[in-house]
């Protein structure tokens, strides 16, 4: 038996349609954000593995993930300064209380 | 022809890669949640792996594993008493997000059955060197990456500013 590309493309579908369900029904601001993570991660193995089994020889699809994850190391780290800074204004990191743009 | 070792390893993979990642969006308690994504980060560096993508394995547990996940568990433990479960989740909320979730994996598991394409094995292929991987990001010819890598050091230094600038005490 050999592994083939649809046996490693649909765990990562499974795992991008987790972090749907979690996007829409999480409350928590970082339960949101590990949410978002679990989508951009299994893109990330569907480019791996498209370049790997389609277009062995090329590295698109490699590089496309390694910046795809430095990317989404800055977007982490700047999401969650928001949501210190919001915790120390508002108490609270709720999306359902923090309605208000302005405080 | 794969080796029973390779076949084995991608079971627990696969059921690693899955079991987690739902356990991650449906547990109560956050800081589970952080340790299951941590355990799903894993997982697709191991996918790397399995694809002889070593540096990009290496790049992801490095990143991901020692950067992001101690980011969220700081950020957790700033942000929320010790003992707190989320509240329930109203049945409506529930279901929205499992319409859209499986309404999703249906489409897009119909697309992906359905393409003759992804049923071969995996080609022999060298895998990238370290050479290669260099030689690629640094170089200016077609198919080099040196734009996007600079692009990539401008964004990283907007974000150092902005995440200083957000986070500093007034």
């Amino acid at each position: 038996m050999d592994i083939k590309a649809i046996m490693l493309l649909i765990p990562a579908m499974i795992m991008f349609c987790c972090g749907v369900y979690g996007f829409i029904t999480r409350r928590n601001m970082i339960a949101i954000l590990i949410s978002l993570e679990l989508m951009l991660n299994a893109v990330d193995i569907n480019f791996a593995v498209f370049n790997r089994y389609l277009w062995p020889d090329a590295m698109e699809g490699m590089f496309f993930t390694l910046f795809a994850i430095a990317i989404a190391a800055a977007e982490t780290a700047l999401a969650i300064a928001i949501i210190i800074n919001l915790y120390r204004s508002a108490k609270n990191i709720d999306v359902r209380d923090l309605n208000k743009l302005k405080f | 022809m794969e080796s029973v070792g390779s076949i084995i390893l991608y079971i627990i993979v696969a059921l690693a890669m899955v079991l987690f990642s739902v356990l991650a969006v449906t547990t109560r308690k956050i800081l589970r949640a952080a340790t299951y994504l941590l355990f799903t980060l894993f997982a697709a560096a191991c996918v790397y792996f399995m694809l002889d993508y070593e540096f990009l394995g290496a790049v992801q547990i490095a990143v991901y594993a020692g950067g992001i996940v101690v980011l969220f568990v700081f950020s957790i433990l700033l942000t929320s008493r010790p003992g707190h479960n989320s509240e329930r989740l109203t049945s409506k909320s529930r279901a929205l997000g499992l319409i859209a979730s499986i309404a999703m994996l249906a489409v897009s598991g119909y697309a992906l059955v359905s393409r003759c394409a992804l049923y071969g094995a995996m080609p022999a292929a060298d895998t990238p060197t370290m050479q290669q991987v260099g030689q690629a990001m640094m170089s200016t010819s077609d198919g080099g990456y040196l734009l996007p890598f600079e692009a990539i050091s401008v964004l990283l230094l907007a974000c150092i500013i902005g995440g200083v600038v957000i986070a500093r005490k007034r």
